[in-house]
C-alpha cells in the first residue's frame, strides 16, 4: 500500500440515468497540502466530492465504479457519517448552522461532552449534563486556531457571512481525527479581506498536517495558497500539477480545454458594413446584482451587425449582464441602445425597445414545458409587441390561427422536430426547445438577439445547427447578436470580437484568432485589472 | 406494456375523479334499484349545478395565477351577500316593478351583481397584495383569510344599520335577521326562467345558461392578452418576468378575478336558495368549492373550466343522492353528511399531498 497518499481515488466513474458526468476520474491528495480541485461547471467536481462524502444522492442513483483508499486503507464510503468516522470534513457552501444557537453550541452540535446525572443512570446517555465550560475550552481552542476573535457565547443570528465560515471551518477541526478537509468554493462569499484570512486559515491547518481539498474557481487564490492541483473537463480527468510548476495562463487553458474543431462550417457571404462609430448598444459603468454571476462595473460598445461573444469562466459575471438588461436582477450604470436609454428597473423595458433574450435556464426560465410549443413561440412577441392578438375596442382575443400559421413556419424554419405546433415544449429534446427559445426570441424581430449559453446541455449535432442559425441571421438580416457562453471554442468559431468577463469586470477584448494564453490569462484575471483595478 | 398504458390512462382520468365517479354510479345504480325517485334527484342536482357553478369556477383564475386554490372564496361570498342585502334594503324590485311589472327582480338582481362586483373588486385587490406578501404558504392563509373574514362579518351583519323590515330582527332594532327571505327581490328568478320539463325531469334553463355564459366570458378572459399572461405567470413566474410581465400584478388580477366570481357566484346561489344566510353560513363554502373543483380532475396548479362543469356535478350529485340511499340501506342513521365531509375533505388531502410530490424521502 502506497501511504504517500491521504486520499486516492482511482479510475472514479459514475453515470446518472444513462448520462455518463464522470468517466475515469483520479484525486490524489498528500497529507498536509493544500490540493485545488478546478474545472468548469459541470466538470464534475461536485458529483466526485459527492462521492468522497457518501452523499445518498450518489448511491440511490446506482453507486459509483472505481477505487477510494484513505489513508493507506481500502474504503467504501456508503454514508457521510462513514466519512466523518474517517476522517473526512466538509466546509459547505451553504452555511449549515442553527442561527438561534451560540457559536459553542454550533460547533459542538451532536458531539456535546457531558457528564453522567441521576437521571441519565436511569434512562440512558441522552439524559446527561452538558459540560458547557469543557465545550466551551474546545471552542476557544477552535477559534484561536484558525484566529476568529469572537466569543465563544456569542449567537450566530446576524454575524457577516464571513463569520459563519470560519465557524464551519473552526466545528470541523474540532472533530478529532479529522485527516482531510473539504473547503467547496468558499470564498465565493466572502469579501476579499476575509477571503484572504480564509486563505492563511487554510494554510495553518494544513500546516498541522491535515490535507485539505479546495474547490474554487477563482485562479489567483490557487496560485496563492495550494500545492497542487487536479483539473477536470466534462466529467474527465485532464491533470494533475504541482502549483509551482505551473502559471495562471496554463491553468486556465487547461481548465477551458483546446479543442480545434471547427463548430460552423459555412458562415455565408460576409458583406456587413460593420463600423466602429455605428455603436447600437453601450454599457457605461454598468453594474448587476446577480447571485453568483455579479457584474461590477461594466463598459462595452456593441457596434451595429457584429457578434459579440462574452466568454469567462462561470460565476465570474458574463451571464449577469444580458440579465441585468433585460431587468431581470437589479442593476446600476448606464444602458444605451439605439439612441435610447433602457431602464433596467423597469421590467420590460429593454425588450419593448427591440432586445430579444435567449436565457441560459432554457428549463427555469426560458421556456412554458407544460404549454405547447406555439405558446412558447408566440408568448413574448404577443405581450410585449401585441402580434397574434384580435383587437375589439379594449378587448383582446388571442388569434389562434395566426399564430399556428407563425408556427409552423418557425418549426419549418428552424427545423424544430416534434409532432406539430400543439406538442408541449417540455416533451422536447435539448436541441429543440433551444430551437423554440431561439424562435420565441425572432418572432420579436429584434434589432439586438442576446443569447446565452446557447449550447449548453444540447448535443454537437444540436450545437451546429444552433450556431449556423445564429450566423445565417447575422449575416442574412443583419440581426446584431451577443452570445454569452462558456465555450471559448464555441465563440470562437462564431464572433467577431469575444469580451472576457472575470470577476465581474471586463479583462480584455480580442478577435477570435488570439492566442490560448492571452485567453487564458484574461480569463483568470491576471491581466489589466482584477483586484488591484478597485 | 398494458400495465403502462393503464396507467397513462390513470393520469389523465386521475385517482380522485375515477374513485368518486364509481361511488356516483353505484349510488345512482342503488337508488333506481331500490325504487327511488332518481328522475327528481336528478332535477334537483341540475339545480344545484347551476347554483355551485360560478363559485366553483372562482377557483380557476386562482389556480391558473399561480396561488392555488381559493380557500378564501368567502371574502367574494361576504361581498355578495353585501350586494344582495343593498338590493333588498333599497327596495329595488318593488320599485322597478311599480314602473314597469315584471322587470323588478331582473333589476333586483343586476343591482346587487353590480354592487356585489365593485365591492369585490377593490376587496379583491387587497387580498391579492396581501397574498404577494405571503408567497409559498398561500393555501394556509387563504384558509384563513376565508375563516377571519365570516367571523369578522358576523360582527358586521349583525350591527349594520339596515332598515328594511325584511332584513333586520323581526323583533325591530338593526342587524341582519338570519335567513333573510328573497321573495320580495329575486328568489328562484334564474330557476324558473324559461325553465321546462323533459319528461319527469325539470331542466332549470335560465340558471344552466346563466352559468354557461359566466363560463364563456371567463373563457374569453383568459384568452385576452392579459388572461394569457395570468397563465403564463402561475405556470412559471420566472419566464413571464423575463417576457416583461410584472407577475405580482398579474396574480392580483386572478385573485381579483375569483374574488369577484365568488360574489357573483353567491348572487345565483341566494336566488336558487330562495333565502340568504349571512353570519356563519359560508363558512366552509370554500372547501366545497376546492373539492368540487379538484374532483373535476384539476391539481392545485392547473384547473380548467372542464374541470368546473364536471367536478361541481359529481359534487352536487354525490350530496344530493346519498341522503335517500342511505336512508334506504341504513334506515335511522345519517351518514350521508358524514360521507360529504369524508370525500370533500380527502380530496383535498389528496390534491394537497401531491401538490409537493417527492419530498416525502427528505
Amino acid at each position: 500500500m502506497d501511504k504517500e497518499y491521504v486520499l486516492n481515488m482511482e479510475d472514479i466513474s459514475k453515470e446518472y440515468f444513462g448520462n455518463k458526468v464522470l468517466k475515469g476520474v483520479q484525486l490524489k491528495v498528500r497529507p498536509g497540502e493544500i490540493h485545488a480541485l478546478m474545472g468548469e461547471n459541470g466538470a464534475g467536481k461536485s458529483t466526485l466530492m459527492n462521492i468522497l462524502f457518501g452523499m445518498p444522492v450518489i448511491h440511490n442513483t446506482g453507486g459509483y465504479g472505481g477505487s477510494i483508499e484513505f489513508d493507506g486503507e481500502k474504503v467504501t464510503i456508503d454514508s457521510p457519517n462513514k466519512a466523518m468516522q474517517l476522517g473526512i470534513g466538509m466546509v459547505h457552501q451553504e452555511f449549515m448552522l442553527i442561527p438561534g444557537f451560540t457559536v459553542t453550541e454550533n460547533v459542538k452540535l451532536g458531539r456535546e461532552i457531558t457528564t453522567p446525572t441521576v437521571a441519565s443512570s436511569l434512562l440512558g446517555k441522552s439524559l446527561e449534563r452538558l459540560d458547557k465550560p469543557a465545550m466551551a475550552d474546545d471552542t476557544r481552542k477552535a477559534l484561536d486556531t484558525i484566529g476568529l476573535n469572537i466569543e465563544d457565547y456569542a449567537m450566530v443570528a446576524g454575524m457577516p457571512v464571513g463569520y459563519m465560515q470560519f465557524i464551519e471551518i473552526a466545528r470541523e477541526i474540532d472533530k478529532t481525527g479529522i485527516k482531510l478537509l473539504i473547503f467547496d468554493e468558499p470564498t465565493a462569499v466572502l469579501t476579499e479581506s476575509e477571503a484572504d484570512r480564509l486563505l492563511d486559515t487554510m494554510r495553518v491547518i494544513a500546516s498541522k498536517g491535515i490535507a485539505i481539498i479546495f474547490i474554487t474557481h477563482r485562479i489567483n487564490e490557487v496560485i496563492a495558497v495550494t500545492n497542487s492541483m487536479t483539473i477536470l473537463r466534462d466529467g474527465t480527468f485532464v491533470s494533475r500539477l504541482e502549483t509551482k510548476d505551473t502559471t495562471a495562463a496554463k491553468i486556465a487553458e487547461l481548465m477551458i480545454g483546446r479543442k480545434v474543431e471547427k463548430l460552423v462550417d459555412n458562415m455565408g457571404q460576409d458583406n456587413r458594413g460593420i463600423r466602429d462609430d455605428d455603436v447600437l448598444l453601450t454599457l457605461k459603468n454598468f453594474y448587476v446584482d446577480m447571485p453568483g454571476e455579479r457584474v461590477r462595473g461594466v463598459d462595452l460598445n456593441l457596434r451595429r451587425g457584429e457578434i459579440l461573444g462574452i466568454g469567462g469562466l462561470a460565476g465570474q459575471g458574463k451571464v449577469g449582464i444580458p440579465n441585468g438588461i433585460l431587468g431581470l436582477y437589479p442593476s446600476s450604470g448606464e444602458v444605451e441602445f439605439d439612441g435610447q436609454k433602457i431602464d433596467p428597473s423597469k421590467l420590460g423595458d429593454a425588450l419593448k425597445k427591440g432586445i430579444a433574450f435567449v436565457s441560459e435556464d432554457r428549463r427555469g426560465v426560458g421556456l412554458l414545458l407544460g404549454k405547447s410549443i406555439q405558446q412558447n413561440i408566440i408568448f413574448t412577441a404577443m405581450q410585449i409587441q401585441g402580434k397574434f392578438l384580435r383587437k375589439f375596442g379594449p378587448i383582446t382575443q388571442f388569434n389562434g390561427k395566426a399564430a399556428k400559421q407563425h408556427a409552423l413556419e418557425m418549426i419549418k424554419a428552424l427545423d424544430i422536430r416534434c409532432t406539430g405546433p400543439e406538442q408541449y415544449a417540455g416533451r422536447l429534446s435539448g436541441g429543440n426547445q433551444q430551437k423554440v427559445c431561439l424562435a420565441r426570441a425572432i418572432t420579436m424581430e429584434p434589432k439586438l438577439l442576446i443569447v446565452s449559453e446557447p449550447t449548453r446541455g444540447i448535443d454537437i449535432g444540436a450545437k451546429k445547427l444552433v450556431l449556423e442559425l445564429l450566423a445565417k441571421m447575422n449575416r442574412e438580416q443583419g440581426m446584431t447578436i451577443i452570445m454569452v457562453s462558456s465555450e471559448l471554442n464555441e465563440l470562437r468559431s462564431l464572433c467577431d470580437r469575444i469580451a472576457i468577463v472575470s470577476d465581474g469586470k471586463l479583462t480584455g477584448i480580442f478577435g477570435p484568432d488570439a492566442s490560448d494564453a492571452d485567453y487564458g490569462l484574461a480569463m483568470s484575471g491576471v491581466v489589466e485589472g482584477g483586484k488591484d483595478h478597485d | 406494456m398494458t400495465k403502462e398504458k393503464l396507467k397513462k390512462t390513470m393520469d389523465v382520468i386521475g385517482w380522485p375523479r375515477l374513485i368518486v365517479c364509481l361511488f356516483f354510479a353505484a349510488i345512482v345504480l342503488t337508488a333506481y334499484i331500490n325504487g327511488i325517485d332518481v328522475a327528481s334527484y336528478f332535477s334537483s342536482t341540475l339545480k344545484y349545478w347551476g347554483m355551485w357553478g360560478i363559485l366553483v369556477l372562482a377557483m380557476v383564475p386562482s389556480i391558473k395565477c399561480g396561488i392555488g386554490p381559493n380557500f378564501g372564496v368567502s371574502l367574494g361570498i361576504v361581498c355578495g351577500l353585501l350586494g344582495t342585502l343593498l338590493a333588498i334594503e333599497f327596495n329595488i324590485a318593488p320599485r322597478v316593478n311599480a314602473a314597469m311589472p315584471g322587470a323588478g327582480p331582473w333589476m333586483a338582481m343586476l343591482f346587487a351583481i353590480a354592487v356585489s362586483i365593485a365591492v369585490a373588486w377593490i376587496v379583491g385587490i387587497g387580498y391579492g397584495k396581501l397574498l404577494n406578501m405571503v408567497k409559498g404558504s398561500e393555501m394556509t392563509v387563504t384558509t384563513y383569510v376565508g375563516y377571519s373574514v365570516i367571523y369578522l362579518m358576523c360582527i358586521v351583519w349583525f350591527r349594520a344599520p339596515f332598515s328594511s323590515g325584511e332584513i333586520i330582527w323581526p323583533l325591530g332594532g338593526a342587524g341582519v335577521r338570519n335567513p333573510v327571505s328573497l321573495e320580495s327581490s329575486f328568489a328562484y328568478l334564474l330557476n324558473d326562467f324559461l325553465g321546462f320539463n323533459l319528461g319527469p325531469v325539470y331542466i332549470p334553463t335560465g340558471i344552466i345558461l346563466c352559468v354557461l355564459l359566466v363560463c364563456l366570458v371567463v373563457h374569453f378572459y383568459f384568452r385576452s392578452k392579459t388572461g394569457i399572461a395570468i397563465t403564463a405567470s402561475g405556470a412559471n413566474p420566472t419566464f413571464a418576468r423575463a417576457s416583461g410581465i410584472d407577475v405580482n400584478k398579474m396574480r392580483i388580477k386572478g385573485i381579483t378575478l375569483s374574488t369577484v366570481l365568488g360574489a357573483v357566484g353567491i348572487v345565483v346561489y341566494t336566488q336558487g336558495f330562495g333565502y340568504l344566510q349571512a353570519y356563519s353560513a359560508p363558512l366552509t363554502m370554500g372547501f366545497l368549492c376546492v373539492a368540487s373543483v379538484l374532483i373535476g380532475g384539476a391539481t392545485t396548479t392547473k384547473a380548467t373550466i372542464t374541470h368546473v362543469i364536471i367536478g361541481t356535478f359529481l359534487y352536487q350529485g354525490l350530496v344530493i343522492f346519498t341522503p335517500p340511499v342511505s336512508n334506504e340501506l341504513l334506515a335511522g342513521t345519517d351518514i350521508s353528511d358524514t360521507m360529504r365531509q369524508i370525500i370533500q375533505n380527502g380530496v383535498i388531502l389528496y390534491a394537497l399531498a401531491k401538490a409537493k410530490g417527492g419530498s416525502s424521502n427528505e
